[in-house]
């Protein structure tokens, strides 16, 4: 294709001049999503209005619209939830039903928070919210310390495998900027997150209501000599968060030109999972079986040296195999499970009907769409004290347990603990076509 | 190997890679897609993408422009030419047309943005699309900040905020039944600024009023609009030529300029860095009825 065709308007109207270097700068920041839980009363929402608006990411409407929000609603402060509380239901009844999106950039990085709500009847939102998330940020208030619900979001986001966490202890002002009370609840945390998979924590005490260790270093507190938020926020090393071991290529669709244009093209694609791609690596195809070299790769329809996650390309291959939606491309000495068998951890998200063993749900994992049975429900865990209940008949809304499913084809998949793309399902309701389970494959 | 900094991607990048994604899991789940184009940065920028999912093949699906008939000249010139240079499938449901069919009455007010949602809804039905792309972007509205890439709507086109579909990893759900459809939105995580650093980055053409030019407009509940045979001045106003362009396009009636010398996209991205107001809040009449008019519209059926 020709350049004026993939680039609509490249020739058009008006062609204006690139743009210089340091108004363009902010395109080469790389990007971090991180995900908060927490109630209005821990001062999440403070917070998170002290990032945008110090970041200049709230807008002067905006602010005017909520003030006069909150002035009509007989506010004594102007309320920033109502930033991130979209809908008329949740200003209505003041919560947060649903995982809001907000957006802001500073020169290093550009973040996209998944705001979530934290009772305890939206853990499905905060699963959600953590299935993307490079970073969980949890809020403790310094005057209560730990309490269920901090213990509960660390345990999921660890089950999803967030691999960054910061604990925020708030309101410090209001314990005197007290060290001792700093360290009490670090030393508490600490103790609580041995049990659990937290690979990188860092502790920060802050007060988002006078901006203390926000954005800036706090005055009040000398005996911390870490990081602001923001200034971890911005510099906390992702880049090897990502699997460049394994080389995993779900296959997502197949781009074969039909039209009589004289092109002889056949690509496979789809988005990296994890690995590097390069032209004459020798390749399994999954689950045929076959091997081949790759050919080439495309990118944006250029021809492109190599491919990692999270490009999406298109990936010709020597051979004329059979190769279709579905199928994985990986290397022969490293290929993942190939199997109808999957032991995994489920978060039941359907409100209507509870899971029950035997019963029959669609499959989506990877670019694969498979039916599977439930065979078992080994137990059920309590988030707040993770304990197994080896009783339970059924998983309700927002409950989480191990399950074994059968499935009617083979999943091409890894450990979610050792691959987020490869280990994650989800399960849909075949009557209602709703998404009613989050999965996380043990094994 | 080398060194994991090697492997180094810019947001900019990333947001293209998941927009890819995106495209390509519409195309290869959905029997009938349909891009909608107005004509518009963002759906210029969606159509970018869409080419550059299926390159070296032919973008997979029609694009429809639903026509309030009150259009600006440049962007309806922009969008013939794209259609050609692409040789797209273009289908114009015709808002005019709809009135003149009874299918929908002219609103007193003449401004024909609520009475699009119908016209959009009947031409989804004569078509049978089962998923229409939409530029929306989270960081437009509230309401669109919460929701979802793939969002259901049901045979009615509405939307139910209450009852949405969980959406976790990249594992988008595109089950319906039939009558049921998905609005798809590629640009979800998308800012106004990454769509001008990206037009930069990428050489996107955009239609002239984007950029500083002088047009005599007249002041209306503090918002410049321009005036012509679709919009004249009223009794008492004043128009007056002054040098502006336009933040966003859409209805040619209800859409306002903004002060401007930015006549080059580094101009522009300096201009929308330094802003501080919301591009809906500074250029659409429609969304200041009330505090929830998106989230109404949208249950209605609105993109």
């Amino acid at each position: 294709m020709s350049q004026a065709a993939t680039e609509p308007g490249a020739s058009g109207p008006t062609h204006a001049p690139m743009g210089g270097a340091t108004a363009l700068s902010i395109g080469g920041a790389d990007l971090l999503r991180f995900a908060t839980a927490g109630s209005v009363d821990d001062g999440k929402s403070t917070l998170i209005g002290r990032l945008l608006y110090d970041s200049k990411a709230i807008f002067e409407d905006q602010l005017a619209a909520v003030e006069a929000t909150s002035a009509s609603r007989g506010d004594e402060y102007t309320n920033l939830a109502l930033l991130t509380d979209g809908l008329r239901a949740e200003r209505e009844q003041g919560i947060t039903i649903d995982v809001a999106y907000r957006y802001f950039a500073t020169p290093r990085r550009k973040f996209i928070i998944a705001d979530t709500p934290g009772h305890i009847q939206y853990t499905r939102n905060m699963v959600t919210g953590a299935s993307t998330a490079n970073l969980a940020l949890i809020l403790v208030d310094a005057r209560k310390g730990l309490v269920e619900q901090s213990r509960r979001h660390a345990f999921l986001c660890s089950l999803l495998r967030v691999p960054h966490m910061v604990l925020c202890i708030n309101k410090m002002d209001l314990v005197d900027w007290s060290e001792e009370v700093y360290e009490e609840i670090h030393q508490e945390f600490t103790a609580f997150a041995t049990k659990l998979d937290i690979p990188d924590l860092t502790v920060i005490p802050v007060s988002a209501l006078h901006g203390d260790n926000v954005v800036s270093r706090s005055e009040h507190m000398p005996w911390y000599d870490g990081p602001s938020l923001l200034h971890h926020l911005e510099n906390v090393h992702t880049a090897s968060d990502r699997n460049l071991v394994d080389v995993r290529f779900p296959v997502q669709h197949v781009i074969r030109p039909q039209q009589s244009r004289g092109l002889d093209y056949r690509g496979y694609a789809g988005q990296v999972s994890s690995g590097v791609l390069k032209p004459g690596d020798e390749v399994m195809v999954l689950p045929s079986g076959f091997t081949t070299r790759i050919a080439g790769i495309d990118h944006n329809g250029h021809e492109v040296d190599e491919a990692y996650p999270p490009m999406s390309v298109s990936v010709r291959l020597a051979d004329e195999l059979d190769v279709s939606r579905g199928d994985m491309i990986c290397r022969p000495h490293n290929q993942p499970h190939v199997t109808q068998d999957v032991e995994a951890m489920i978060c039941w998200m359907d409100e209507q009907r509870p899971l029950y063993p035997r019963a029959k749900y669609t499959v989506k994992h990877t670019t694969r769409t498979v039916r599977a049975m439930v065979k078992g429900l080994q137990y059920r865990l309590d988030v707040n004290t993770l304990h197994r209940d080896e009783d339970a008949a059924r998983l309700e809304l927002n409950e989480i347990g191990r399950v074994t499913l059968r499935t009617t084809q083979p999943l091409l998949c890894d450990e979610y603990r050792r691959n987020r793309t490869t280990g994650g399902f989800i399960l849909i309701d075949e009557a209602t076509n709703r998404t009613v389970a989050a999965g996380i494959i043990l094994s | 190997m080398s060194s994991t900094a090697d492997y180094r991607v810019s947001h900019l990048d990333a947001l293209e890679a998941e927009s890819v994604f995106v495209f390509r899991e519409v195309a290869a789940e959905f029997e009938r897609p349909c891009l909608l184009f107005s004509g518009g940065k963002d759906s210029i920028v969606m159509l970018h993408l869409a080419a550059k999912a299926f390159a070296p093949g032919p973008i997979p699906f029609p694009v429809m422009h639903v026509d309030t008939g009150h259009n600006f000249d440049e962007v309806l010139d922009y969008r013939d030419r794209c259609v050609a240079e692409l040789s797209l499938q273009l289908i114009v449901a015709s808002v005019q047309e709809a009135i003149d069919r009874g299918l929908v009455v002219e609103p007193p007010t003449g401004m024909r943005n609520p009475i699009q949602t119908p016209v959009l809804l009947d031409a989804v039905e004569k078509h049978r699309f089962d998923s229409l792309f939409g530029g929306a972007r989270r960081d437009e509205e509230k309401a669109r900040a919460k929701e979802r890439v793939f969002s259901f709507r049901d045979e009615f086109g509405q939307w139910d905020p209450k009852n949405q579909r969980p959406e976790l990893w990249s594992l988008y759900n595109s089950r319906v039944h039939p009558g049921e459809s998905i609005r798809v939105f590629p640009l979800s995580n998308w800012t106004e600024l990454d769509i001008w650093h990206y037009i930069a980055q990428e050489s996107v053409g955009l239609p002239s009023i984007y950029f500083a030019h002088e047009r005599e407009v007249v002041e209306r509940d503090t918002m410049l609009y321009a005036v012509n045979d679709l919009l004249p001045a009223r009794p008492g106003e004043q128009p007056f030529v002054e040098k502006v362009r336009y933040r966003t396009v859409g209805d040619a009636t209800c859409t306002a300029a903004v002060r401007s010398d930015a006549d080059t996209i580094d101009q522009v991205i300096a201009e929308v860095a330094a802003t501080r107001i919301t591009e809906r809040g500074a250029t659409r009449g429609d969304d200041k009825v009330s505090e929830a008019a998106m989230e109404d519209r949208k249950k209605e059926g609105y993109f």
